[in-house]
């Protein structure tokens, strides 16, 4: 491993981290992607859905932005159209049934020891890496 | 409510950049680092451990102030309770995640590509929370007074 293999994962973990920060001390609110995107869809009681679809928005311009001026990103993806549509509904419906994704639980609920945080990231960590295990190295895919 | 949705904004910039900047962005690198027992990958483990310094850092601060800056309380859970629906729900999206390397962040930040694969991950993403949303009838969160 280079230094730069680690450098730009790390850079880039700090910048999620940081806009995770700000978003909790400027607006008090966590920077879950899931509930955000549940938000900006209208499919929440009480989120603003207008401020998910800000944060929303930015996510997308800031990827654009940074693709264009730092790091052109190198997309590896050779899943077949049903296997994205049955991940999409899976994740879709898990980050809402389960209340987080990688960054609520991850990035933001780690952050504050909490302790759903922890079994969730746990267990999605481990669940994710049991299913690329299954695919990889039982079923024999290797997207 | 202006100064609010352009902190929004901003931070969507600076999260979407580090999904592109981190390598997130790229399903086969996250494929990767979850291939534990294959060519393993660990640098995502440093996009997780980077992250978790600001956001700590963020939180003791929360911790000794009052308030956020543009809001007048903090809207974080205060549920602690391990039930099966937190299970259930982080083991689904672990399974969906390991199967395309997709999360939410990455998927949405993929938008920016106009790959056709992150459209449709993407509105698949949002009927599953469309099915979820009429499946269950959702108890307002418990948010913390501080």
């Amino acid at each position: 491993m280079t230094e730069i293999d680690y450098l730009w994962p790390l850079a880039g973990g700090l910048l999620i981290g940081l806009s995770a920060g700000l978003y909790l001390l400027l607006n008090g609110r966590i920077a879950g992607i899931s509930g955000l995107a549940a938000a900006a869809a209208g499919l929440t009681h009480d989120g603003d859905s207008k401020l998910g679809l800000g944060f929303l928005a930015g996510i997308i311009a800031g990827a654009w932005l940074a693709a264009a001026l730092v790091r052109h990103p190198d997309i590896t993806l050779t899943s077949s159209p049903a296997l994205l549509i049955a991940a999409g509904l899976i994740v879709g419906y898990g980050t809402r049934l389960g209340s987080g994704c990688t960054s609520g639980h991850g990035v933001c609920g780690l952050a504050r020891l909490s302790p759903r945080s922890l079994a969730a990231t746990a267990i999605f960590m481990a669940v994710a890496g049991a299913t690329v295990f299954v695919t990889r190295h039982l079923l024999g895919f290797q997207p | 409510m202006r100064a609010q949705m352009l902190a929004a904004i901003v931070c969507g910039l600076i999260f979407g950049a580090g999904l592109v900047i981190s390598d997130m962005i790229n399903p086969g690198r996250v494929l990767a680092f979850l291939d534990v027992a294959g060519n393993w990958d660990p640098t995502l483990a440093f996009v997780m451990g980077g992250a978790l310094i600001p956001s700590a850092v963020a939180n003791i601060i929360r911790s000794r102030g009052s308030a956020p800056l543009l809001d007048s309380r903090f809207y974080v859970p205060t549920n602690r309770s391990i039930d099966w629906k937190l299970v259930t729900g982080a083991a689904l999206f672990g399974l969906g995640w390991g199967l395309v390397g997709f999360c939410p962040g990455p998927a949405i930040a993929a938008l920016s590509t106009g790959r056709w694969e992150a459209v449709l991950f993407v509105a698949a993403m949002l009927i599953g929370m469309l099915v979820y949303r009429l499946s269950h009838r959702q108890r307002l969160p418990n948010y913390s007074a501080n």
